[in-house]
């Protein structure tokens, strides 16, 4: 079975600035990819690339089929495979939560009004805010925020999810909400990369930990590599990082 | 092909001049005006507010046109009829002043934060110093690129004076349109004057605005 | 002094004034239409439109609001005679309210196009929502709902200076006014009645456009806040 997300040797600069020199790593159908790492190691970035935000100097990314380095990409069938849940939730203040959620759904997918209604609730009920439809960003925590941004990329079925430091902006009472729901959505089978400053998370639900490090992956294998670092700045980074 | 002669222009340019000073008249006249009636807003005393509210929302709902009508006519009738077009303007025009900067300046006041009033308050200082040695300083550099966009406004406003037959620029351009009618070359030279002199104003007022922007990030 | 006032003529006149009124409204109201759509394209094209069109949109814009309304209507009120075309005073002075508008309408709709955050329609993209519809969406609709008590002012300010049109002899209210004082030489107690009528008429025009937003803005309906 092919990987999900490929990476291989992807090169990246801003300007003069090379922040990906040589990435190169695998998400399996089904796995659950934590990405670990200093600020500034280019996570962000190697993330922002799988979904086609930055444009790539050299290398190749394949996701679900899609070959990102390939000019002629078609972004949009892309997009419909591929979820994305940044830190900043960034829901749309002057719509409600139902309409945050049904506003993809009916634009690309053309689901008819109440068909999309339909899977608003379903996903709203999956990650356990059924009761707050009605409501406007504005008005939830940030830990339910967050939710409904997943809420909001689940509606369109994707293949793979990404999740960019979801719970760093979030109280750790309201961190533990929000990882439940990417725990239960990694059970039920979704391929996902994940961006996280949790460490017990990633050892606890991720199959694959990659650590990177000044732009390059250091070090990658299953969550038990966290228990026993064999490099040193990983080892450094798990000693003080948190 | 120019269809002013130099008597003709140099018309124009007098009625520019007359802008410029009913502009300032304007302006300084609204601004004393427009300060009191700011502070009347932000006053201690409901009536006053209240006073100081139904001044704006009279003199914001109507239009400069009528309030130059009204004050034209009602100066004639209060038995001045022989004073100059330029007393009607100027008081119109600083009425109508007024009331817009007195909207600008309470904003500009109420952005002082609450902090501020209440620390110059624990000071001791009384209610004079506290206005003009705290709260003042800090409310102009708020207030600075707004007031300079307002006169703009006036500007362009004094260009109204002309219905009461003050001769200012628009009025200087009736004029010699009525001598030679050319009206679109006439008032294409009229508008450059006006540009010419709300333009820079705007970009100063623009960059100011800017300035304040990267200050207070 | 011993002036007396007179309202008695509003017995005959009043008719009148309302005709006035009613024009008034109406082509403020045209004008509002026009002038928002103008507005708004431009406010899109300056944001986002070729280099060419940008400066066009800019200059227009410059050019608009640095000088007199009144220089502006006699311009194009002239403009059309000279091009030989025969239009109505109300025509030209819906053309020219809706340049004007227009010009006012794009800085505050920029202003808004301009505060809505990258990540906004990073969000849309990733959902997948094509350049139209995440402009539309997300950029566009919740820019317009944050600017529109801005824009609520100037539209009422564009109603106010509908008095200038008076000037290429539209007969809308002042105009009216100015007829009727000159026919029965009460010209304080007419400026008087026109003032209050126009007082009530920009109050018409604020709750029309909040009724409007109550209508369109669910959001704002609902807190009562702006976003
Ligand atoms: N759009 C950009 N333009 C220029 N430089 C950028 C841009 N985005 C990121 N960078 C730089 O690239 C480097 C890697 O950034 P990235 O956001 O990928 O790091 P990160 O590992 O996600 O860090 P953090 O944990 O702080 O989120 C940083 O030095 C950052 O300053
Ligand atoms: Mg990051």
């Amino acid at each position: 079975m092919s990987a999900v997300v490929s990476l291989r040797d992807v090169h990246k600069s801003f300007g003069a600035v090379e922040v990906l020199k040589g990435v190169t790593f695998d998400v399996g159908p089904g796995e659950v990819t934590a990405v670990i790492g200093a600020s500034g190691s280019g996570k962000s970035t190697a993330l922002r690339c799988v979904n086609a935000l930055e444009t790539i100097n050299s290398g190749e990314i394949t996701v679900c089929g899609h070959k990102i380095h390939d000019p002629a990409l078609d972004r949009r069938a892309l997009r419909r495979d591929v979820g994305i849940v940044f830190q900043s939730y960034n829901l749309f203040p002057h719509l409600t939560v139902e309409q945050n959620i049904m506003l993809a759904p009916r634009s690309v997918k053309k689901l008819s009004k109440s068909d999309a209604r339909a899977l608003a609730h379903e996903v709203l009920e999956k990650v356990g805010l059924a009761d707050k439809a009605e409501s406007y960003p504005e008005q939830l925590s940030g830990g339910q925020a967050q939710r409904v941004a997943i809420a909001r990329s689940l509606a369109m079925k994707p293949k793979l999810m990404l999740f960019d430091e979801v719970t760093s902006a979030l109280d750790p009472q309201l961190t533990g909400e929000v990882l439940r729901v990417m725990e239960d959505l990694a059970r039920g089978g979704m391929s996902m990369v994940l961006v996280t400053h949790e460490m017990a998370f990633a050892r606890r639900v991720a199959n694959k930990v990659v650590f990177m490090h000044k732009g390059k992956v250091q070090e990658e294998g299953p969550g038990a590599m966290l228990e026993n670092p064999q490099s040193q700045e990983l080892r450094a980074f798990l000693s003080n990082g948190l | 092909m120019m269809p002013l002669n130099l008597a003709q222009f140099e018309y124009l340019a007098h009625g520019a001049l007359w802008t410029v000073g009913l502009s300032l008249i304007a302006f300084v006249g609204g601004s004393v005006l427009g300060f009191i009636v700011a502070l009347g807003r932000i006053s201690t005393n409901r009536l006053i507010r209240l006073a100081a509210a139904t001044w704006i929302q009279i003199i914001q709902g109507t239009p400069l046109l009528v309030l130059l009508f009204l004050l034209y006519f009602g100066i004639a009738i209060l038995g001045f009829d022989k004073l100059p077009a330029i007393i009607s303007a100027g008081a119109a025009l600083t009425v109508y002043s007024s009331a817009f900067l007195a909207e600008i300046w309470r904003g500009c006041l109420q952005s002082v934060p609450k902090t501020q009033w209440e620390a110059a308050d624990c000071l001791g200082l009384n209610r004079f110093q506290r206005m003009f040695q705290v709260i003042l300083p800090q409310a102009l550099k708020i207030a600075t690129p707004p007031t300079v966009g307002f006169l703009v406004q006036i500007i362009k406003n004094t260009s109204l004076a002309s219905v009461i037959g003050f001769i200012e620029l628009a009025q200087a351009g009736k004029v010699v349109n009525n001598a030679i009618f050319e009206p679109l070359p006439i008032f294409l030279i009229v508008a450059c004057f006006y540009f010419a002199m709300c333009f820079p104003l705007s970009m100063w007022s623009r960059s100011l605005e800017r300035k304040l922007h990267v200050g207070s990030r | 002094m011993s002036y007396t006032f007179d309202f008695s003529f509003l017995w005959t006149y009043w008719p009148q004034f309302l005709a006035g009124a009613w024009l008034t409204l109406q082509l403020s109201a045209i004008s509002t239409v026009f002038g928002c759509i103008l507005g708004t394209l431009c406010a899109i094209g300056r944001a986002d439109g070729p280099r060419w069109l940008k400066w066009v949109i800019a200059s227009y814009v410059e050019i608009i609001r640095n000088t007199p309304f009144l220089i502006q209507i006699f311009l194009i009120y002239f403009g059309f005679a000279m091009a030989g075309l025969k239009v109505s005073a109300n025509f030209a002075a819906v053309a020219a309210l809706v340049i004007n508008i227009g010009a006012y309408t794009c800085e505050i709709v920029r202003a808004g196009l301009q505060s809505i955050h990258r990540s906004q329609v990073e969000a849309a993209t990733c959902l997948g929502l094509s350049q139209v519809q995440t402009y539309w969406h997300v950029i566009v609709r919740p820019a317009i709902e944050r600017v529109y008590p801005a824009l609520t002012s100037q539209y009422v300010l564009l109603m106010l200076a509908s008095s200038i049109t008076s000037q290429i002899s539209a007969e809308e209210l002042t105009a009216i006014a100015n007829r009727i004082q000159s026919e029965t030489f009460r010209a304080l107690e007419t400026y008087i009645v026109a003032g209050v009528i126009y007082i009530l008429l920009s109050f018409i025009v604020r709750a029309a456009f909040f009724l409007f937003g109550q209508l369109i803005f669910p959001r704002r309906r609902k807190l009562g806040t702006t976003i």
